[in-house]
C-alpha cells in the first residue's frame, strides 16, 4: 500500500509538473466542446435549388414561388438551360436541379397530367435523399392544390382514411445539440485518457527511466495501478467539466440520476486507460503507440453510434461495434441524460464494460515485463 | 544537395528500422478504407421498434406485415400495455414505437377515421424524423392500396433522378472523407513526433550542429514521409476501385497531384507543430485531440457546412481537409477538371506555403 502511495505521489508530481500537458487536457476538451456541438446538424435546410423553367406559365411561377417560400430551398439559379444548372451542381451551387418542360401548364389543363424532371446531387445520400422528399411534399401540396381549384372535392369525405400522429419523446424540440454534446463528451473523455496512458509507460521506456523502477522491488500490480489512478481521477474531472458546459452553455440537465453516469465513467475509464496502457505495453516507441491509438481511436468514434446509426451496419460491422467500449458509454449517456434511464437499464452495458475492464487490465498487468 | 540526400537517407533508414511502425502505418489505412468503406452509411435501415396493437384485427396485422417486410424496420417487440411503451426506450432498444387504436378496422370501416400514432425516440433526431417519415410513407402505400388506385385528375408526375450516386452508396461520400482523415492525421502525427523526438532524446542538438542548414535538417524529415504516403494513397486509391467499386471519373494525375498537394500541407503542419512543442506528449495531444474532431465535423462529410452557424462556416475554412474533401468529390466523382477546383488548389497551396513559413519563423536553431 506504501509503495502504490509513493507512486502514486510521482506520477501525480510528473503529471502537474508538465503544465502544457495539463493545459492540453482540461482546455483542449473545454473549447472543442463549446465550439463542435454548435456544428453538427444533420437538419437539411437552405438546400440549393437550381430551377430550368422552359414553360415561363403561371403555373410554373407559382411553383416556384410556392417552394421558394417553403423555407427549406434557396433558389440559387434561374435559367433556361438544363446545361447551365447542371454545371452549378458541379461546382457545388446547387444540390437539386428541378425542371419544369415547356407545355406545362398547358399539358395539365389539357391531358390531365404533365411531369417534372429532378436531378439530385446524390453523392451524400441523406442530403439527397431528404431534399428531394421535401420537394416532392412541396410539389404534392401544389397538385392538391391545383385539382381543388378545378374540381369540386366533396367535404365530408366518404373514403376511409388512416391519419397518422407523431410524437417525439424524451427531445421534444429536436435540439440536435443535446444529442451531440454528450456523445461528444464521451469521445473526447475517451481520447485524452486513451492517448495519454498509450504515450505514458512508453515514455518512461524512451527516456529510460523504466530500467530505474524495474530494479526496485516494485510489484507489475502497484506500477500499473500507479499509473492508472492519476489519469483516472483527471478523466472523471474533465468529465465533470464537460457536464458542467452542458449546462451552463447548453442548457442540459440530465433527466436521469447523475450519480448512474459517474457509475459508469468510473468504470468506463478503467476500460480506456486499461487499453492504453495494454498498447504501451507492447509499444517500443511513443509514434508507434500513438499510431495504433489513433486507429483504434477513429474506429471507435465513426463506429460509436454517434455519427452513423449503428442499426444500419451491415451484420459484421455490427459485430466489430459490440467491442467498442465508446458505442457503450455513448449509448449510456443518451439513455441516462436524455430518456432518464435507472439503473437496471444501463445494468447490461454496465457488466460488458466491466469485463472489458477486468480483461484489459489484467492483460496490461501480464503484458508488462520487468526485463527488457 | 548531397548532404540533404544523406540527412534523408538517414531517416528512410530510421523509418526502415522500425518495421513495427512501417507495418502499422500501410497496414492501417487499408483497414480504414475497408472497414468504414462498406460499414458506414448514412442510410437508416434495420431500426427496431415496437408495436402495440390491442385490435389485432386483418386490417392492422397486413399493415404490421407490412412494416416487418420493409427494410428500414426491424419489429423487435410486440407490446402489451400502454405502460410498457416507456420502458421499452428506456431500456434503450428501440427507436419507434407505433401503436394502434383499440378497434383499428372496426374505426376505420364505421367512422371512415383511424389514427395511429407514432412515438419516435428524438434523442437522436435525425433519426427520429426519417423513421416517422418512412413509416408514414408505409402507411400512405396500404392506404392507397386500399383505395383502389383510383386516377386522380390533374397529375403532376415526377421523374427524378439521382446524379453520380444512383445506388445512394454511402462510400462515395466516406471515402473522400475517411480519405482527407487519414493523410492529414497521419502525416501530421508521424512528423511532429520524429522531430520532437529527436528533441526529446537531444539528438536534434546533433543534427543542428552538423554543416547542413537547419531548415534542410527539417525538411528531410519531412520527404521520407511524403513517400511513404504516397503509397496510401496508392493503396487507398486501388482500394476504393477495385473493393469498394467508386468510380474515378476525372483524371488521375489530377487526382494523385492534388494528393500529393495536400500531404504536403499535412507535413507542413506537422512541421509547426514539432516547432512549437517540447514534448513527444504535447505533439501527439495537438496533432491528434486538437485536431481529429474538428477536422471529422468541419470537412464536410459528416454535417453540412451551410447548416452551420455563420462564424463556424468561417472556421472551417481554416480546416485544409474541407478543401481537400472538395477536391477529391470533384475529381473522383463528378469527373471535373482543373477549370473547377483551381480556387481550392490554390487556397491549399496558400495553406502549405503559409504554414511552411510560419514553422520556418518559428523555428529555434538553439534548443534550451
Amino acid at each position: 500500500m506504501k509503495t502504490l502511495r509513493f507512486l502514486l505521489e510521482k506520477e501525480f508530481r510528473q503529471i502537474f509538473r508538465d503544465p502544457a500537458i495539463l493545459r492540453m487536457m482540461f482546455i483542449m476538451p473545454v473549447i472543442q466542446l463549446v465550439i463542435l456541438p454548435q456544428a453538427a446538424n444533420y437538419e437539411v435546410k437552405n438546400v440549393k435549388l437550381s430551377v430550368v423553367d422552359h414553360d415561363h406559365s403561371t403555373y410554373s411561377v407559382q411553383l416556384v414561388n410556392k417552394i421558394k417560400s417553403s423555407g427549406y430551398f434557396l433558389l440559387t439559379g434561374y435559367t433556361g438551360s438544363f446545361e447551365e444548372a447542371l454545371k452549378q451542381v458541379e461546382i457545388d451551387q446547387a444540390d437539386i436541379v428541378l425542371e419544369i418542360p415547356a407545355d406545362f401548364e398547358k399539358n395539365i389543363v389539357r391531358e390531365n397530367k404533365a411531369s417534372l424532371f429532378m436531378a439530385v446531387n446524390a453523392i451524400n445520400g441523406t442530403k439527397a435523399n431528404i431534399g428531394s422528399s421535401y420537394l416532392n411534399t412541396i410539389i404534392r401540396d401544389y397538385n392538391q392544390e391545383l385539382r381543388t381549384k378545378w374540381i369540386q372535392i366533396p367535404k365530408f369525405n366518404n373514403e376511409p382514411r388512416i391519419q397518422t400522429t407523431s410524437s417525439n419523446w424524451f427531445n421534444v424540440y429536436m435540439n440536435y445539440q443535446k444529442f451531440m454534446v454528450p456523445g461528444i463528451l464521451v469521445i473526447l473523455l475517451t481520447m485524452v485518457g486513451s492517448f495519454l496512458t498509450a504515450s505514458n509507460i512508453v515514455r518512461e521506456k524512451e527516456i529510460g527511466t523504466i530500467e530505474q523502477i524495474n530494479v526496485t522491488p516494485i510489484r507489475k500490480v502497484h506500477f500499473i495501478l500507479g499509473k492508472l489512478i492519476p489519469f483516472w481521477v483527471m478523466g472523471q474531472i474533465v468529465l465533470t467539466i464537460g457536464l458542467l458546459i452542458g449546462r451552463v452553455v447548453y442548457g442540459i440537465i440530465p433527466t436521469g440520476n447523475i450519480g448512474l453516469i459517474y457509475l459508469f465513467s468510473s468504470v468506463y475509464l478503467l476500460t480506456v486507460l486499461g487499453l492504453g496502457l495494454l498498447l504501451s505495453a507492447y509499444a517500443q516507441t511513443q509514434q508507434q503507440a500513438m499510431l495504433i491509438a489513433f486507429f483504434l481511436m477513429m474506429i471507435f468514434i465513426l463506429m460509436g453510434g454517434l455519427y452513423t446509426s449503428i442499426d444500419s451496419m451491415p451484420g459484421w460491422a455490427q459485430t466489430v461495434t459490440r467491442f467498442n467500449p465508446v458505442s457503450y458509454f455513448i449509448d449510456v449517456m443518451r439513455m441516462v441524460v436524455l430518456k432518464g434511464s435507472r439503473l437496471k437499464d444501463i445494468l447490461p452495458h454496465l457488466g460488458i464494460i466491466a469485463i472489458f475492464a477486468i480483461v484489459l487490465n489484467s492483460w496490461a498487468v501480464f503484458a508488462y515485463k520487468k526485463r527488457s | 544537395m548531397k548532404q540533404f540526400f544523406a540527412f534523408v537517407k538517414k531517416e528512410f533508414y530510421h523509418i526502415w528500422r522500425d518495421k513495427q511502425t512501417l507495418l502499422i502505418l500501410f497496414g492501417m489505412p487499408i483497414a480504414q478504407i475497408m472497414i468504414f468503406g462498406f460499414a458506414l452509411t448514412n442510410e437508416v435501415k434495420n431500426a427496431k421498434i415496437a408495436v402495440l396493437d390491442p385490435s389485432k384485427d386483418i386490417s392492422s396485422t397486413a399493415l404490421i406485415q407490412r412494416i416487418e417486410a420493409s427494410r428500414y424496420f426491424d419489429i423487435l417487440k410486440n407490446l402489451q400495455t400502454q405502460a410498457e411503451i416507456e420502458d421499452a426506450f428506456k431500456e434503450g432498444k428501440i427507436k419507434l414505437a407505433i401503436i394502434f387504436p383499440q378497434q383499428f378496422r372496426e374505426d376505420l370501416l364505421h367512422s371512415n377515421t383511424t389514427t395511429i400514432q407514432f412515438i419516435a425516440d428524438a434523442s437522436d433526431p435525425n433519426i427520429a424524423t426519417t423513421l416517422t417519415s418512412y413509416a408514414n410513407a408505409i402507411v400512405q402505400d396500404y392506404q392507397q392500396e386500399m383505395d383502389g388506385l383510383n386516377k386522380l385528375p390533374y397529375t403532376i408526375q415526377m421523374d427524378v433522378r439521382m446524379l453520380y450516386n444512383p445506388q445512394l452508396k454511402g462510400a462515395y461520400n466516406f471515402v473522400p472523407g475517411v480519405m482527407a482523415m487519414i493523410l492529414l492525421l497521419v502525416c501530421t502525427l508521424m512528423t511532429s513526433i520524429a522531430i520532437v523526438r529527436e528533441k526529446e532524446r537531444g539528438t536534434m542538438e546533433i543534427l543542428l550542429a552538423s554543416p547542413l542548414k537547419p531548415i534542410l535538417v527539417i525538411l528531410a524529415k519531412a520527404v521520407p514521409y511524403l513517400t511513404l504516403s504516397m503509397i496510401n494513397i496508392a493503396s487507398i486509391l486501388l482500394l476504393s476501385v477495385f473493393v469498394l467499386e467508386l468510380p474515378i471519373e476525372g483524371s488521375l494525375p489530377l487526382l494523385v497531384g492534388e494528393s500529393i498537394l495536400f500531404t504536403i500541407t499535412s507535413l507542413s503542419l506537422g512541421l509547426l507543430i514539432s516547432s512549437v512543442t517540447a514534448s513527444q506528449q504535447v505533439a501527439m495531444m495537438i496533432s491528434l485531440v486538437g485536431m481529429f474532431l474538428p477536422t471529422l465535423m468541419f470537412s464536410g462529410f459528416m454535417f453540412p457546412i451551410e447548416n452551420m452557424p455563420i462564424p463556424l462556416q468561417v472556421i472551417s475554412n481554416a480546416v485544409p481537409a474541407k478543401w481537400y474533401f472538395y477536391i477529391v468529390k470533384a475529381v473522383m466523382i463528378k469527373g471535373l477538371g482543373i477549370s473547377a477546383i483551381w480556387k481550392e488548389t490554390l487556397i491549399l497551396s496558400g495553406m502549405t506555403i503559409f504554414l511552411l513559413a510560419l514553422s520556418i519563423k518559428k523555428y529555434k536553431i538553439r534548443l534550451a
